[in-house]
């Protein structure tokens, strides 16, 4: 799979790494399994495709100087549906293009395979990218787009056609190969950028927000058909997006980012179960916030007392020392409602009770003051209790649910 | 009988009332482009009509024309008549005339797309804030007339002009090139005085190209080079066409340029046509020339269209 590009970027001398790469290399390196930005970040055994190293990316000069990437590190394994997640701005899509070799770093060394890419063009690198935009190639058929990238290495013709009929047929596309990109639809677009990117059968393949233009529907669809596709070519797939649920529902891993740097590197659940700081469990899902002061702490688990001297014990993340005041953080579906104010370890008044089908969220005005607490409740056909706004309840948590997180 | 029949058809009223408007508003656009048509009318359709009619009469001895109908004016576009025996014999000198002012159009385009693309591409490029103020630049020999530009010209490139005085100060030659009165001095005159209209055709379609899919094209292993046949010239082929167009033809018939810069020795078709009405006293001919220019533009500028554009669609 992989020997195509052996002369491509296995070439005996790769050229000297730039001088503006050398002052800073290594000095902000985490050992390692050593931590980064005071996240652990976890050595995993098994071969890394892509390793990120202590990369810096300033745009502007002078006085207009943004660090769009604020040292950065991360590795992503052979084979791994690995997503960056953020909100725009926060310098996914700036990695994503440093691998691709469109910008270059500032300081830093990309590894692909071990070997330094960081100062490779992109026609050097065997990675490919799906845009945001698709970008295809509007004077091209489907066919010709699809074939492009081959073409460019100097494939011999036969080998071209066959491996583009071998990717219109993954993308299901084969009735529409002669047409022109501007007389399909915007989800036929996606699956020929798709296959366009897939056909030189690169390491990597990087996407960046290739779902945002597509409507619900066919998100939810191509969503599915990347994970068939990642799994079908076990090719490593980056992945950059901005809607945590496609981010949750897709990846191997997931890389939290906000303003230049990467927050928690995990699984979707080690994410959404055990977020490392405030920022990562605000941006992923829905997340009550309560205020709450540290009475004493054990083995990872600390006891917090509320402003009605209820306490509850809540687990918080290694290298964090919560003390004084601090916010736990709970889902709403971990939290539950009762009739009865007094069997509640924290109690409100209803405000509002929303209606989503497979779901339902109850809005309580905490007696304490601050945010609205919301609790989920799945619907199900016998709801034993039905509630009213307006009504006093107590709230309950089942165990676990708290955490306390950085601010 | 029968269209009584039909629009004996009962309509309804919805129907009725929409024909009518569809009516109304093709009236009313036919009315708007009344000033138009007639600016074309005038200006455009009746001097062609003239010069038509004019190719096909004898020419009077003084200038003018004699109402009499005779082909002569075709004929000695490649034919002389033999005093003698009234014979028919071929001469090339207008034919010459006409393949060598075709060689400096060519020519012409073809540099200005060599210098104007690289231009165009480097304008485009820029970000857009400075975008219009390169515009600028490039339109500004527009604010001077033509011909007092070539007169700058000639004033730079003969014998004791700009370029031959500081050679010899700095000692590189000790007699003047002749530049003035060559080929050489016609071509560069209509290089400076066409570049533009080859720059901001391309500059326009090169603004227009989504940089996205060079990138693209970058990230599918095409060279620089690669990417520049394969994506931006394609892409950017509306704009090639305009401005080889807009310089071809204007270049092709240019008039001011060669009569300075050619010193009148090295004649090109629009001062062949000037001199039938001027000192040649032979306004059918003039006519005649005029028109198989024309005729040879056109019939260029079909081929030429064709197959870029048929290249544009299949890619």
């Amino acid at each position: 799979m992989g020997i195509a590009f052996e002369n491509q970027v296995a070439a005996p001398q790769l050229p000297s790494r730039p001088a503006y790469g050398d002052n800073q290399t290594g000095t902000h390196l985490p050992e390692r399994a050593g931590s980064l930005n005071g996240v652990i970040v976890p050595e995993q055994p098994g071969k890394n495709a892509i390793e990120v190293r202590g990369v810096r990316k300033v745009f502007g000069t002078g006085e207009n100087q943004v660090a769009a990437l604020d040292t950065v590190s991360v590795s992503i394994r052979e084979n791994e549906f690995f997503t960056l997640l953020g909100p725009s701005g926060c310098g996914k899509t700036t990695l994503l293009r440093l691998i691709a070799g469109f910008d270059f770093p500032t300081a830093g060394e990309i590894l692909l395979h071990g070997q330094d890419i960081a100062p490779l063009p992109p026609f050097k690198r065997p990675v490919n990218t799906v845009f945001q935009s698709y970008a295809l190639f509007p004077h091209m058929t489907v066919a010709q787009n699809i074939g492009f990238g081959l073409e460019m290495l100097g494939k011999p013709k036969a080998e071209i056609e066959a491996r583009v009929a071998q990717m219109l047929k993954l993308v299901k596309m084969e009735a529409l190969k002669a047409r022109r990109t501007s007389e399909i639809s915007g989800g036929q677009q996606q699956r020929v950028a798709l296959a366009r990117a897939l056909a030189p059968q690169p390491k990597v393949l990087l996407l960046d927000e290739p779902l945002s233009a597509l409507d619900y529907k066919l998100r939810k669809e191509m969503q599915i058909e990347l994970k068939r596709l990642q799994h079908e070519t076990g090719i490593t797939f980056i992945f950059v997006t901005h809607d945590q649920e496609e981010a949750l529902t897709m990846s191997d891993r997931i890389a939290v980012m906000s303003a230049g740097k990467i927050l928690q590197v995990g699984t979707p659940r080690d994410i959404y179960d055990r977020p490392a700081e405030r920022f990562v469990a605000d941006f992923i899902g829905e997340t009550n916030f309560l205020p709450g002061t540290v009475v004493s702490k054990q083995a990872g688990v600390a006891t917090v007392i509320f402003a009605n001297n209820a306490t509850i014990s809540a687990g918080y993340p290694e290298g964090f020392d919560p003390t004084g005041e601090v916010t736990l953080v709970v889902r709403p579906e971990h939290a539950d409602l009762v009739p009865d104010p007094a069997k509640g370890t924290i109690t409100g008044t209803l405000s509002n009770i929303v209606y989503f089908g497979t779901d339902t969220h109850y809005h309580v005005k905490l007696d304490g003051g601050g945010e609205n607490f919301i609790v989920r409740h799945q619907n199900s056909r016998s709801s034993p209790v039905t509630y009213a706004t307006g009504a006093k309840v107590g709230i309950q948590f089942e165990e676990d649910a708290a955490r306390v997180l950085k601010d | 009988m029968t269209t009584a029949a039909l629009s004996s058809v009962p309509l309804s009223k919805a129907a009725l009332f929409e024909a009518q408007a569809v009516k109304t508003s093709a009236r009313r656009n036919r009315l708007l482009s009344l000033p138009a048509l007639l600016i074309i009318g005038i200006f455009g359709v009746l001097p062609l009509i003239i010069i038509c009619v004019y190719s096909f009469l004898v020419a009077a001895p003084y200038g003018g024309v004699q109402w009499q109908f005779s082909t002569d004016a075709y004929l000695n576009f490649l034919f002389q008549r033999d005093i003698f025996d009234d014979t028919l014999q071929f001469t090339p000198d207008f034919l010459i005339i006409y393949l060598r002012s075709f060689l400096f159009a060519v020519v012409t385009t073809v540099i200005c797309l060599l210098l104007g693309f690289p231009t165009a591409y480097f304008m485009a490029t820029r970000p857009p804030a400075q975008r219009n103020w390169w515009v600028l630049l490039i339109t500004i020999p527009f604010w001077s007339n033509l011909l007092v530009r070539t007169l700058a010209i000639m004033f730079i490139i003969r014998d004791e002009g700009l370029i031959n005085n500081a050679l010899i100060g700095l000692g590189v030659i000790d007699k003047p090139i002749t530049m003035l009165y060559t080929n050489f001095a016609i071509q560069l005159g209509l290089l400076y005085a066409f570049l533009p209209f080859m720059v901001l055709p391309l500059y326009s379609s090169l603004e227009k190209l989504d940089f996205r899919l060079v990138e693209a094209a970058y990230d599918l292993y095409a060279t620089r080079r690669q990417v520049l046949w394969r994506v931006i010239i394609p892409l950017s082929k509306p704009g090639i066409i305009a401005g080889c167009l807009l310089v071809f033809i204007p270049a092709l018939g240019a008039y001011v340029t060669p009569l300075i810069l050619g010193g009148g020795v090295h004649l090109m078709i629009g001062d062949l046509i000037a001199q039938q009405f001027g000192s040649g006293r032979n306004w059918p001919l003039g006519c005649a020339q005029a028109l198989i220019l024309m005729a040879a533009v056109l019939v260029a500028l079909f081929f030429y269209v064709r197959n870029t554009s048929g290249k544009v669609q299949h890619g």
